[in-house]
């Protein structure tokens, strides 16, 4: 693999995070490291072999569309680092 | 009162119930320790003495009036990893970025421990969203191991060994992504058991990679750990991954009888990597099984060294999308330097969380990421299959299969920090379990040339707990449950008339 320093802005920015510059090259070359190793996969033939996400026979669960919880908001919000009429406070994101 | 903390979950649950001590004894005896021993060790991060008083006198009454007859662990002081839900107490996943979280509700598995009369006495440290394998990435500092200060204790579920390793609790929850309650049972000397996937309810344990993560118990001996996995399996409506048909009767299976077991030892377990003490440890062992009537022959199981790297596809992938819930809006830390909702997402983050758990959701991020999710992602999970039929082949011939839980016993201090790429490969023997969501125990087998311990991993095949409790249990026979020497020295210490030099006792070092 060849991780360059714009595969890591890449990366980052799919998952919100912010890598410094001075990180980068750091981040860049672990990555490598790491995806080579991950790249010795490519020595099992995996030819018509399905792939698996799940051990065991999993299906849709389905159930009746009721509520069985209870109004719980102000206990929610109480974690919230802003709030503001019983909402969750953001940033404004429309001008 | 020192006596009554080494004894075992179930004696002290028994002795309860015969009156011989109340639950307030068992509290105070088990919180005058975590107060001596826990400022070397640091096993927890929180520790609930209020709460554990108050959960001692209710559990009392609730024994008192017969409401818990049928509960074998009512009243013992249990642990729990601070990775799972527990209703208005800190659950930080040894993170920055829940430093302030408290839940609003219980993990299915802690409301079924109330339930059994359990008192929680702390939230045990591990390593930052379970994520490494030494327990040093959390945000909180490292836990230190029991058996030397200097070595890690393992992890993620570090504390939670620790804890059980050192005497500060009787038994604790941990969970298992990779490794993470064998391999830690294995570098502290304990007993731990990761259930089949789909046995216990996932509902409020905070997620790693959802298709590998299952919730166990760590003990000092495998019946105290069956107990406990008793208590905390079985289907939820609220984890649809939990199964609904098993019966889960684990005690059943504590029973000294091997005879005629077939065991398989896969070769590529004892090959490059594996340090020679722990090597001899495992054909030891093997010798007392055949000893005891069961047959013991080596097998190929292939493909073992593909196990790691898709693993780590598989995790990291899985993680980068249940970590992306975290953005400084419901919960937890929120970066005060953000303009713009972006921003806010970006710092809180980018602050929030720990280098390790920020390298995985990028390489999650990349091999999900459109050019190479084929040749990263799928091809993944291709190998997962590939392992899995391997195992499935091998339980036709075999009941159980026997391995090293790790190729070495515990390293030092900042070791596997500086290289993460060794770290991953330390969890060679673990991670191909949780592919193929088998169970797997890792029971103490001996100890190196270091004197540090080392663990051997029982795996069964898809809802065989009972045979590798049995295994367990009949191997637990043959050997003695050996405490870490400093800890052990303490209690001779204490009794003896002050003229006798204590031959093990090691030096402290500062």
């Amino acid at each position: 693999m060849r991780i360059t320093e714009d595969t890591v802005k890449y990366v980052a920015a799919l998952a919100k995070l912010t890598v410094s510059e001075e990180e980068q090259q750091k981040v860049a070359t672990d990555l490598d490291r790491i995806l080579d190793y991950i790249e010795t996969m490519n020595g099992l033939d995996t030819d018509g072999v399905e792939p698996m996400s799940h051990v065991l026979p999993v299906k849709n669960v389905f159930r009746e569309d009721i509520v069985t919880n209870q109004d719980n908001r102000e206990q929610l919000l109480k974690n919230a680092p802003k709030q503001k009429d019983g909402c969750f406070a953001v940033p404004k994101t429309v001008e | 009162m020192k006596d009554l903390v080494k004894m075992s979950a179930l004696e002290i649950g028994r002795m309860i119930k015969a009156k011989e001590i109340t639950v307030l004894d068992a509290v105070k005896a088990q919180l005058e320790v975590i107060k001596q021993r826990d400022p070397e060790y640091h096993c927890f991060i929180t520790v609930l003495e209020e709460e554990a008083y108050a959960q001692a006198a209710e559990v009392q009454k609730r024994i008192d009036a017969g409401e818990l007859d049928d509960s074998p662990l009512a009243g013992v002081p249990m642990a729990v990893k601070d990775n799972i839900c527990t209703k208005g107490v800190k659950t930080t996943c040894a993170s920055k970025i829940l430093y302030n979280f408290e839940p609003i509700y219980d993990a299915t598995v802690i409301e079924k421990l109330k339930k059994a009369g359990a008192v929680i006495i702390g939230k045990t440290n591990m390593d930052e969203f379970a994520m490494g394998s030494t327990t040093e990435t959390s945000h909180f500092g490292e836990t230190k191991n029991p058996w030397d200060t200097s070595c890690v204790p393992g992890g993620s579920s570090g504390g939670s060994a620790a804890a059980v390793a050192a005497e500060e609790v009787f038994y604790a929850l941990g969970s298992d992504t990779g490794g993470s309650i064998r391999q830690p049972a294995s570098y502290c000397g304990v007993t731990g058991i990761k259930p089949t996937y789909g046995t216990v309810s996932r509902y409020g344990l905070i997620a790693y990679a959802s298709s590998l993560d299952q919730i166990g118990t760590f003990g000092r001996n495998i019946s105290d750990c069956a107990v406990a996995l008793e208590v905390i399996s079985g289907h939820d409506a609220k984890d649809s991954t939990s199964v609904s048909t098993e019966s889960f009767q684990y005690t059943k299976a504590l029973v000294d009888d091997v005879k005629g077991l077939r065991i398989g030892i896969p070769k590529d377990y004892l090959g490059a990597g594996l340090e020679e003490d722990v090597k001899e440890s495992i054909l030891k062992a093997a010798e007392i099984f055949r000893s005891k009537g069961a047959i013991v022959e080596e097998f190929e199981l292939h493909s073992v060294d593909y196990a790691v790297p898709s693993y780590y596809v598989v995790a990291c992938a899985e993680a980068s999308s249940n970590l992306s819930r975290f953005d400084g809006v419901k919960y937890g830390y929120h970066s005060e330097k953000a303009e713009g909702l972006q921003e806010v997402y970006k710092n809180t983050r980018s602050e929030g969380f720990g280098n390790e758990v920020k390298r995985r959701m990028m390489i999650g991020a990349f091999v999900l990421s459109s050019g190479y999710y084929d040749a990263f992602y799928n091809k993944a999970l291709k190998v997962r299959a590939i392992i899995n039929d391997g195992f499935q082949k091998a339980f036709e011939k075999y009941d159980i299969i026997l391995g090293p839980t790790a190729p070495e016993t515990a390293p030092t201090l900042g070791e596997s920090l500086s290289d993460p790429l060794k770290m991953y490969l330390s969890d060679i023997y673990t991670v191909s379990v949780n592919l193929a969501g088998l169970p797997a125990v890792s029971i103490p087998c001996g100890r190196d040339s270091k004197g540090l311990p080392i663990g051997m991993q029982l795996i069964g095949k898809h809802f065989g707990e009972n045979e590798i409790i049995r295994a367990a249990y009949s191997f637990e026979q043959s050997v003695e449950y050996e405490r870490p020497t400093a800890i052990a020295a303490e209690g001779k210490e204490d009794k003896s008339s002050g003229n006798q030099e204590e031959k093990s006792s090691p030096k402290k070092e500062d």
